[in-house]
Parts: structure tokens; sequence; C-alpha cells
């Protein structure tokens, strides 16, 4: 293995983990294709096994961990990981409420095993797929499915120059707003989350005329069910809604509350 | 991973390598020689299952493609374009796509091709051929490259991000078109740009094809990839190989059998009453080249006469050059579409949802992903099945693995493992996609006292 460079001996270390995931918000990382070569000049990347083949020894700066925590062995990884890294940071939908896989925590695993695998025996899996602060105590979270690259950037940034990351909590109306967009839910009648969201994707959805699906989570306390009763008033049921709002950040809370309040409401459907 | 120890000692010795680097997820390599004699191979995922296929079931049709798109960051426009492709069979409206929606879906693929080749032939990959151990090492002494490959890699998320809004997990299309149209404008603003990189990309492909050296490897491949008649494998097109496969969109779930093991939580798909077949680059080049845009056409000539070999390339190292000549076509490809580009007169075919049955799969960057589902009266999912392209590569790998851990017998473990995971990189495994993939282990077995395994 090579040797650790000298120039580089002095600068932060970096470290990128990845648990239940689909690699998206590193590959985030790796699509700062103008500032990447500044950014691994700036820091030492000291443990990225999607990037690179060699690994320094911890303790490491910062941690940026991707992924949920699904399996018995993650369970006890990231209790590791809390341990090298002085700084840890969750980083995307699944790091900061389980994800999409989060699904299973309303459903029996045991029949997800068997619905998927013709020996569910192999198969060594948590019942639950959550969050990295349900386990280990997180410095930060960054929301997104994926996490917005910028929003990378300024975190790194911020924590090279010592000050807090500039990340906003507010509704996705905003942003919309911002930009002029017609109001999807206003004009075209369709079940847009941006009022409930938290901004940070860049209004992407409404900029192409299709309602918001929520994949920055609920912004800091969201008016759910004033939202939800205005998408009764168009003709959605409490089971579309649950499912609107059961999507890549549904095990996180208020939407996981309210999903279940509306799922208690649901009328029995023919199946 | 253990000391070196002198080969030609008749001992049992296990390489184990714990975490593959430079792959998308996690997976582990286990090898098991007795002397010179290769006794297991085993290629281990443990990346976690999530169950995709499970919880689609009770979705509605039109969350499909913005659900499975999360299977993979690196590739979500594969899984996108063949959810959406077999859910209008299955609502009944894959006939009444017209030609501007399918230069749309073939655009934004375009963008995924060359961003994900890209990333895998100048980030993950070459640093195995120049001797890194990454991109970042290799950008001290190639800084030039690795700029030049940054540029079209970032060319190809724009060329996504226009027609998606970002180049992880887009969220333009959608089952029966796109939400909307990219504006005439924005397209005619890529093009140039588009343009350079394609230039700069031929250049790139000279570098690769003349400057790297090539092992030497050879596998009697069953090559599996859509052979669409008048164009270069995308979004459709039978189903073909070499050695006689030829299906229906719809029949290819029924000519492939998956297989569990233990070792794995991917699941192995093999040719019913055959076997092992590889999908990706050079299955497509191999039954497709005659149908590459001509600027990659007049290029093959040339690349073949450097690397000194003639199509079809049975040698899986042989895939960077292949990657390259897909970049080359994606991205003269994407110029022609944006060059003709006028908004279309619909973006999206209405749907009534209904009850039916759509299977259908598309060239990711690493090969076929196939899809099907079946849904009820309202359009919800009743029923998923997922078969990525990993999966299909997975026993095409271990059968490489077997034959180059013959040729590696001779090295001390350290330089074993490096070959050895080099060429499971030939294959780009994404294991977030095939698991529904890997680790490297070599044990030695002998003196328990010093075994270090």
């Amino acid at each position: 293995m090579a040797p650790v460079d000298e120039r580089t001996a002095e600068k932060p270390k970096l470290a990128v983990y990845k648990f239940s995931s689909c690699d998206g918000c590193q590959l985030s990382i790796l699509n700062l294709e103008d500032e990447l070569l500044d950014l691994v000049g700036a820091v030492e990347v000291a443990f990225f096994l999607e990037a690179r083949r060699q690994v320094l020894p911890p303790p490491y700066d910062v941690g940026l961990v991707e992924g949920s925590i699904s399996t018995p062995d993650e369970e006890e990884r990231i209790q590791q990981v809390r341990r090298d890294c002085k700084f840890l940071v969750a980083i995307g939908a699944c790091a900061t409420s389980g994800g999409i896989q989060a699904l299973r925590n309303w459903a029996d695993v045991e029949a997800y095993k068997r619905t998927v695998y013709p020996e569910p025996a192999f198969l060594k899996t948590l019942e639950t797929s959550t969050g990295i602060a349900s386990h280990v105590f997180v410095d930060f979270e960054l929301r997104g499915c994926p996490v917005n690259k910028d929003q990378i950037l300024e975190l790194v940034t911020a924590l090279l120059i010592g000050r807090k990351p500039d990340i906003p909590t507010h509704s996705l109306c905003v942003e919309c707003k911002r930009r002029g967009y017609p109001c999807v839910l206003v004009s075209k009648g369709e079940p847009c989350l941006g009022p409930i969201t938290q901004t940070g994707c860049g209004a992407l959805c409404p900029g192409l005329s299709r309602p918001c699906y929520g994949c920055f989570g609920p912004m800091e306390q969201p008016n759910i069910s004033s939202l939800a009763s205005w998408f009764n008033r168009l003709g959605f049921t409490p089971r579309d809604i649950k499912r609107m709002l059961r999507t890549f950040n549904g095990y996180l809370e208020p939407f996981k509350q309210a999903s279940d309040y509306y799922e208690q409401r649901e009328e029995p459907k023919g199946k | 991973m253990s000391n070196a120890k002198n080969p030609k000692e008749n001992r049992k010795r296990t390489i184990r390598v714990g975490a593959l680097a430079r792959v998308e997820g996690e997976g582990a390599l286990h090898l098991v020689m007795s002397g010179s004699r290769v006794e297991e191979v085993r290629l281990e995922i443990f990346e976690p299952p999530r169950f995709y296929e499970a919880f689609l079931q009770g979705r509605d049709f039109m969350e499909v493609p913005d659900i499975t798109s999360r299977i993979c960051g690196i590739c979500p426009i594969a899984y996108q374009s063949a959810s959406c492709y077999a859910l209008e069979k299955a609502m009944g409206v894959f006939d009444q796509l017209d030609t501007p929606i399918q230069k749309l879906r073939d655009l934004i693929y375009c963008g995924e091709w060359i961003e994900s080749h890209v990333l895998h032939m100048f980030m993950l990959h070459l640093a195995d051929f120049l001797g890194y151990e990454s991109a970042v090492s290799m950008a001290r002494d190639h800084g030039g490259i690795v700029r030049r490959a940054l540029r079209i890699k970032k060319a190809g998320n724009a060329i996504v991000e226009l027609l998606g809004g970002r180049s992880v997990h887009p969220v333009g299309m959608c089952v029966g078109g796109f939400y909307s149209c990219p504006d005439p404008k924005d397209a005619a603003s890529l093009l140039p740009e588009i343009k350079a990189c394609l230039a700069d990309m031929v250049d790139l492909t000279f570098f690769l094809a003349q400057k790297v050296t090539y092992p030497d490897f050879k596998q009697d491949y069953e090559f599996v990839a859509l052979c669409p008649d008048d164009e270069y494998p995308m979004n459709l097109g039978r189903i073909k190989s070499n050695k006689g496969l030829d299906v229906d969109q719809q029949e290819f779930g029924e000519a492939i059998e998956e297989r569990q093991v233990e070792h794995s939580n991917a699941l192995f798909s093999a040719i019913r009453g055959r076997g092992a077949y590889l999908v990706g680059p050079l299955a497509r080049l191999n039954l497709n080249y005659e149908k590459l845009h001509p600027v990659a056409a007049d290029l093959l000539p040339k690349v073949c006469a450097a690397v000194g070999k003639n199509l079809p390339w049975d040698n899986s190292f042989l895939s960077l050059p292949a990657r390259a000549l897909e970049t080359v076509h994606a991205l003269a490809l994407a110029a022609e579409i944006l060059e003709s580009y006028e908004p279309p007169s619909r973006c999206r075919i209405p749907i009534a949802p209904r009850a039916g049955y759509g299977g259908h799969g598309t060239e990711a960057p690493r090969g076929v992903c196939w899809h099907e589902y079946r849904t009820e009266n309202d359009g919800t999912v009743s029923f998923a099945r997922i078969i990525p392209p990993t999966a299909q590569n997975q026993m095409c790998i271990e059968q490489d693995l077997y034959e180059m851990a013959k040729q590696v017998v001779d090295l001390e473990d350290e330089g074993a493992a490096m070959r050895c995971e080099h060429l499971i990189r030939n294959y780009d495994p994404c294991i977030s996609c095939s698991v529904h993939f890997l680790k490297f282990e070599r044990t030695w077995h002998e003196d328990p006292a010093k075994s270090r395994s």
C-alpha cells in the first residue's frame, strides 16, 4: 500500500461509510465534479471504500454515514464507527429515517423474506430498518433521497472552517414560490407534499409540473392534518394519504405518526 | 490476509478480501487453494437485503419508477425505464408510445451511460491497469486525464438533469412518458458541451486502447443483450445471445432461473438448462457492434488494432475499451437527439388503470435490467420481480475468478488479491442493485499456530 503523502499528513481526515442503501448519496459526493479535486486536496480521504482501496487508521475528524441499520452486523458496526469519528454526520434519507427499506417496519419481515428469497433462512436481517440516530449519537443530519450535493459541500466547508452548516429547515413551498412555479396543488389539484416537506432539492418536482413526493422528509412542525384534509377534498382516501407519507422518509416523525393515523381510518378494501 | 508463502508447497491456502473497494455496494471474495489447485471460489455478497419486490406489492403503479429508482443510485434510469416499459405493457399503452417519447427515453439513458461508464472507467477501474490504489492517487500523476473524465461525467449528469431535474434519483420519467418535456433553449444550450465532450472522449478512447495493457484472459462466455433490429441496444428489442437464446422481452423471465446460495444475498441467474451468461458492455458490443453510431463505428477497427484483438472480445478485461466505445456512442447519439429536438405535442400517454401483466428489460450500463409486474383493477401492484444485471453476472464472475485463481498461484496473497479484485471490477459490479451482491477472502490453511486468516 502506498505510504501516506507527507504533504497531506496535517489535513483533517474524512471517512465515508455505507450501510443499507443504494450508494446514491456517496455518488452525490463523486458528482461534485468541479469541486472534487479541490475537496480531496483540502481533506485526507482516509476511508471511502467506494472510491479508494487505501484505508488510513482511525480516528477520523469527520465521518459521513450513508444508509440505514438493517442487519445485526450493521448494528454492531455503527458503534465502532461512532468511536472512530469525532464528528459524525448521517447523510440521506436512509441514514436519517431508515429509508424506503423501513417499509418492513410495518410488515412481517419473515413474509418479506419468503416473498423475495427461496431460502429465507440464509438471510441475517433485523425486524426493522432505522436511521443512525436510533443507535448512536449523531452530530448532524443531512436530509434527502438523495442528499443535495451542494448541501454536502456546504457541510464540509462549514466543518473545515469551524462554523455551523447553513441548512434551511423550512418548507419546500418557500423555494417553489421564490422560483415562481405555479402551485401544482392549487392550479392542478394534484396532491403535492411541498407544504409539509423540508426544502433542499431545489423544488425539482413542481419545476417539472409534478407534485412533490417528500424525498427530503418532514419540515419543522408540519401541519399534516390540514394538508390531508385538502387532499381529502380532492378525492384522495386515507389509504392514499397513508401511502404518500410512507415512502423514503416514512418512518421519520411526524410522517410516521400521521401515516399510522390514516391507516386506522382506511376503508376496508376489497383485498 | 497472511504473508507471502511459497506456493509451490502442496499446502491449502485461503485468500479472503473482506471488503471490496471501488465497487458499488458491499461484497467479499473467498478463494480456497490446495497447492496449485483451486478448490473453491466464492463471491460473497453481504449487501443487506432491502426487499423491494415485497414492499412494491400494494403500491400504486405510478409510484413504482420512483421507488425502483432507489435500488441503485448509480443507475436509477435503468430501473425507472424498465419499470415504466413493463408497466406500460401492463396498462396496455406500450404500443402508443410515440417516437418523440422514445427519443427522450434514449436521451436520458445516454446521460446515464455516460455518467456511469466514465465514473467506472476513470474513477474506479483505470487505477487497476495503471497500478494505483485509487483515482485519488492516480490524479497526482494523471491529473489531466482525471479532469477531462470528470468533465465528461458532468456532461452525462447534465443530460439526466435536463430531463429529470437531478442526476441521482431523477424525477422526470413516469409510466406513460415524462411529466414534462425540456425547453428547446435548455436542450440547445447543452449541445456545444456534449459535442466538445464527444471529441475529447474519442481522444480518451485512443488513450485507453493504446496506453493501457490488457491482460491475456479468455473464457467461452454466453453473451446476452437486447438486440433491436435497427439500433444499438438501450431501451427496446428482443433478448438474444451468441449461443441461441432468442426470446421476446416478456419471455425472458421464463428463459432464466434464479438460484439462491448461502454465501450471497443476491440471487444467481442462469439460463435454464445451460448456466452462466454475461450481460453488459461486452455482450452488447459483441452482439450489436454493427449498429454503433457512425462516430463509434469508425473508431472500432482502430481500437481493435490497438488492443490487438478483433471482435468478438472474449476477455472480460476488454470491458474497459468496450465501455469507452459505448460512451462515444452515447455522446454521439445524445448530440444527434439534442440537435433535432423539438418539443413533442404530448410528453405523456394518458393511462386508465387496469389489471394487467408486463415484463420488460432495458440495458443498464452493467447489462440487462429486467422487471415484471402484475396489477389489480385500480392499478395497485400485486406482484413484482426484478432481475438486476450484477445478479446475472455473478456466476460469470465466479467462473472468471476460478480461471484467474489458477493464474495467480505463484503470487503472494496481496498480489493475488489485487489481480482478483481487478477482475471483479471488470464487471463494474453494482452490489446495491443485485441485492436483492461481494468480499475477497483467501485463507492459508497450514500450521494452525501460524495461521492468520
